[in-house]
């Protein structure tokens, strides 16, 4: 009956044991045919779940280079025994390992393995007629009788109509009956959605995995830190750092751009940890499109700009203290605002300052806080994360910087084993802590540093992903499957009107196809749905008969 | 003001717990009541031996009733072969030939008609101790939908779960909830102790060892789709939990109906382990459309929050594991050899992973979403 399931779904007939037969040889060919069967058998598809259930397990154990780099980092510095192993594993890259993409492609070939023939017979079903009727109704799970004092064309005209409403396929067949007589009958089926909706789940879920591995290539995540004041253009030049796909060139990028105007924050404390917590982010943008159109917009956390076919997101914030730091003739070789990058909950942040225009090279490492307060072994640290009493401490290291040479460097971080402290730890000479509008005098004569004032700054990732779209539709389609899959009950009904006396005896029968724990209930709701909707001519109907 | 609602939480909290504790009792004493009513019925039994006689006469009397009541139930000219009502029925009408030989009991009398089926059973009404359960369930719900809301106002008006003992307080309020509900549906009474034994401990340990104060909602999380999100989520857990609960009873049942449990007596009163499965699968099944929702909506919460819809971040690589178990689950129903106690197991399985994911994931794993709040 459901034969195009997979064999050993439930509502397949078991195949008959034939125990004395010999099987058959296998050519390669038969080889393959019996691997493919057993590849698109419910059980495979069952393993194979299960299967990518464990697997998933590890990425969520160990640190993942996708999600979490800095803890495979940190893995690596602790366990530096157990390295090898991990990375001939691919531990550390679970969801792009081969052994993890093996359990998926196979789950997958397997899928469209069972869809395709069940979508060939789906097809032909949704053409063909209801099923004869069945000889003998009160062998059926379902089974109930009537009386009515109705003659049978019009007790079935009327079930007719009933069942048209309730979405049934009718069909009329005569039924033989007693000695060599017949009956007239009808069979009747509904519920094609369900078996339409499991295949456009499944088929939809096919889609998803191909959209997201092929339109993988065409999509790019970008980072930029953008300074109050300043702006950035969305070119690869410009960005500092750039993820593309393997398909994305620089003239795909839209050329937009976007100022940081103004950036707000909001704090209160925690009643729990007495910690500073953020309430609310805002950064204030200008935003000009690729035709020139500027508009002022907010970005928030939760909120992204769309912009063409990007989007941009608000990743984090922090301060840019203005440096300006003058050699020993007084000639000023450096004034930028410098990012310093947050440390903690009160924002103590960490950066450097980078003077190559000088000899010998200078460089500045420290720290800012926005409201600095002194801790116990005489140290500074930040209280509050708002500008109430910032203070920016650093020190001076000389030496060659190495920004000749052309290898790009990360403006973020200084490498100090080439370079010679000449303030703070090993030294003595006190770190240089300025506040703002204060200058400190280099040691040697070297020259001297400015804190100038502050600015604000907001990290933002920019984001071009042209799946969504149909990523989004899959989903929908998945979902609708799921639903009609699970809930849209298929079931066949059948009535007999088999003449008695004055009347008729009405037969009802019902069988479901897959889970329909309603069965029972429609027959008799039917049953009565159809004793109220008979014609009510004549005598009233016989007492119910108990069947069987 | 913010403390004296964060006060009036805390009060409504400890009263739904004690309230709970009470609803446990009240479970439990129907549960071993229901032995009592086992015992009952085997002694009618031995009664019956030993005079036969007297026990025709009750017999009768009982049968007289049956017909009474399947004459007023079939009054829609419609009459039925269903003659299996379910082992429900089968108990009822022990009972009431029982109850009158041994001169307790009788008017648990109106047995189910064969004609009116498991529809008649359901609504039959449950006994004593199990109707005080489900009133005192309904008033610790009630309590907790106070100690929700008054948290809410004290935090500021936004949802309360985002930590962990705000989560267990919404969570165990909406499985309570979830509950109640399906028990009007469904009758799921014995399911009582069991749900209320699981809502008393998660709450109990919440508070003990995850209490914190309202706290403001960080920018991430500050989304209506974290609304959704986490309310689907919890839905999800509810229904899950339901059907973890009903597939560990029919593994009960099937050893029982096997005759390898001897014990465990009350089991005798509840559904043939065949019923509880199609009930298990078709509560899960609930269960795995919300958590299909949760998947999605995370991901889109993820995608306007992070920039991305799958990262693959610890707490999304658990959400996918449990989806995949209870596709599991749903094949396992569908596929030859896998049907009664394997795919039983997957449910209870796929229960612990979301379990698991509530707790040990929160509390061990770090990843983006390290909100418990400690
Ligand atoms: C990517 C992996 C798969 C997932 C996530 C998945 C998921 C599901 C889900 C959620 C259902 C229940 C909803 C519905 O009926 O549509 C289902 C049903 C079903 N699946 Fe899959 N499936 C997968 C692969 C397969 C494969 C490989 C086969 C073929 C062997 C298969 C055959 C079926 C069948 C026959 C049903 C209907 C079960 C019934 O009659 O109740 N599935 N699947």
């Amino acid at each position: 009956m459901a034969s195009y399931r997979p064999s050993d779904h439930i509502d397949t007939p078991a195949p008959e044991e034939r125990p004395g037969a010999v099987q058959p040889r296998l050519g390669v060919l038969g080889y393959v045919r019996f691997f493919w069967r057993q590849l698109t058998t419910m059980r495979t598809a069952l393993f194979l779940l299960l299967l990518l259930a464990v697997a998933a397990v590890p990425g969520s154990i160990f640190p993942q280079e996708s999600s979490d780099p800095n803890g495979v980092v940190q893995y690596k510095a602790a366990h530096p025994g157990a390295v090898g192993v991990m990375q001939f594993f691919q531990l550390f890259d679970v969801y792009t390992s081969v052994w993890f993409s093996a359990i998926y492609l196979l789950l997958f070939v397997s899928l469209i393995g069972c869809i395709i023939p069940r979508t060939r017979h789906h097809l032909e079903a949704l053409r063909a007629r209801p099923p004869r009727t069945p000889v003998r109704l009160d062998r059926l799970p379902a089974f109930r009788t009537a009386g009515a004092a109705t003659d049978a064309p019009a007790a079935l005209e009327s079930a007719r109509r009933l069942l048209r409403r309730q979405g049934y396929r009718v069909e009329e067949y005569a039924v033989p009956h007693g000695r060599s007589g017949s009956v007239a009958s009808l069979s009747a089926e509904r519920g094609y959605l369900r078996e339409t909706g499991n295949l456009v789940f499944h088929s939809a879920l096919v889609g998803v995995l191909v959209t997201v591995g092929v339109g993988g290539g065409f999509v790019y995540t970008g980072q930029k830190i953008i300074v109050q004041g300043t702006s950035f253009t969305n070119a690869l030049s410009d960005y500092d750092s750039f993820n593309p796909g393997r398909f994305v060139g620089d003239a795909q990028l839209e050329p937009f751009n976007i100022r940081l105007d103004r950036f707000t924050s909001k704090y209160e404390i925690n009643s729990h940890t007495r910690q500073a917590e953020p309430v609310d982010y805002n950064a204030a943008v200008t935003v000009t499109d690729a035709h020139g159109h500027a508009t002022k917009q907010d970005l928030k956390v939760n909120s992204p700009l769309e912009i063409g076919g990007d989007q941009v997101y608000l990743l984090s914030n922090g301060y840019a203290p203005i440096v300006t730091v003058r050699d020993r003739t007084g000639t000023t070789v450096f004034s930028d605002p410098v990012p310093f990058i947050q440390q903690d909950a009160n924002i103590t942040s960490s950066g450097v300052v980078k003077v190559p225009d000088t000899k010998p090279n200078l460089a500045f490492a420290g720290f800012f806080y926005p409201t600095a307060a002194p801790t116990d072994n005489g140290t500074l640290t930040s209280v509050w994360p708002q500008p109430d009493l910032p203070v920016l401490s650093l020190n001076l290291y000389t030496g060659d910087l190495g920004l000749d040479d052309g290898v790009p460097q990360n403006v973020y971080s200084l490498d100090i084993a080439s370079l010679t402290p000449r303030t703070g730890v090993g030294t003595d000479a006190d770190p240089l802590v300025l506040k703002p509008g204060e200058t400190a005098q280099l040691p040697d004569g070297l020259g001297s540093v400015t804190f100038e004032g502050l600015r604000r700054y907001i990290g933002v990732e920019v984001h071009h992903d042209p799946t969504q779209g149909w990523v989004f539709l899959f989903v929908a389609c998945a979902v609708l499957g799921l639903l009609s899959s699970l809930f849209v009950p298929r079931r066949r009904m059948w009535v007999k009107a088999v003449p008695e006396g004055d009347g008729v005896r009405l037969e009802y029968a019902a069988l479901a196809r897959g889970e329909d724990p309603g069965l029972e209930r429609a027959l008799v709701e039917f049953a009565k749905a159809h004793a109220a909707a008979l014609p009510a001519s004549g005598a009233p109907p016989e007492a119910p008969t108990p069947a069987t | 003001m913010i403390q004296t609602f964060t006060t009036y939480s805390l009060v409504a909290v400890i009263s739904a717990i004690a309230v709970y504790a009470l609803a446990f009792i009240a479970f439990t004493l129907d549960l071993s009541r229901r032995v009592a009513r086992v015992h009952a019925q085997e002694r009618a039994a031995e009664a019956a031996d030993a005079a036969a006689v007297e026990a025709a006469r009750v017999k009768l009397a009982a049968s007289d009733r049956a017909t009474v009541s399947s004459g007023a139930m079939s009054g829609a000219a419609v009459s039925g072969g269903a003659a299996a009502s379910g082992a429900g029925g089968a108990v009822t009408r022990g009972t009431a030939s029982g109850g009158t030989a041994s001169g307790g009991t009788a008017t648990v009398a109106a047995p189910p008609s064969a004609s009116a089926g498991p529809a008649t059973s359901r609504r039959e009404r449950s006994p004593r101790f199990a109707r005080v359960g489900v009133a005192l369930a309904t008033i610790g719900f009630l309590l907790g939908v106070l100690g929700v809301v008054t948290r809410s106002i004290a935090a500021g008006g936004h949802v309360p779960w985002s930590n962990m003992y705000e989560f267990a307080l919404t969570g165990t309020t909406i499985i309570v909830g979830v509950f109640l509900v399906v028990n009007v549906w469904q009758r799921i009474a014995y399911l009582g102790t069991y749900i209320t034994g699981f809502v008393l401990l998660a709450l109990v340990l919440a508070t003990v060892n995850f209490y914190v104060g309202p706290t403001p909602l960080p920018p991430a999380l500050q989304s209506a789709w974290l609304v959704v999100h986490v309310f689907v989520a919890i839905l999800g857990t509810s229904f899950f939990a339901l059907g973890a609960g009903l597939s560990v009873a029919q593994l009960l049942q099937m050893r029982r109906e096997a005759g390898r449990l001897t014990g465990l007596r009350f089991l005798q009163t509840l559904p043939a382990a065949e019923a509880l499965e199609n009930l298990a699968y078709r509560i899960t099944v609930i269960g795995f459309v919300f958590w299909t929702f949760t998947l999605i909506f995370g991901a889109i919460w993820a995608e306007r929050a992070w920039g991305r819809y799958w990262g693959w971040d610890t707490k999304e690589v658990w959400t996918f594991i449990v989806w995949v178990i209870f596709a599991g689950y749903i094949h396992a129903r569908a596929t030859r050899g896998w049907r009664g106690a394997p795919s039983a197991w997957l449910a209870i399985v796929g229960f612990a992973a979301v379990i698991f994911n509530f707790t040990v994931v929160n509390l061990v794993f770090h990843g983006l979403h390290a909100y418990s709040g400690l």
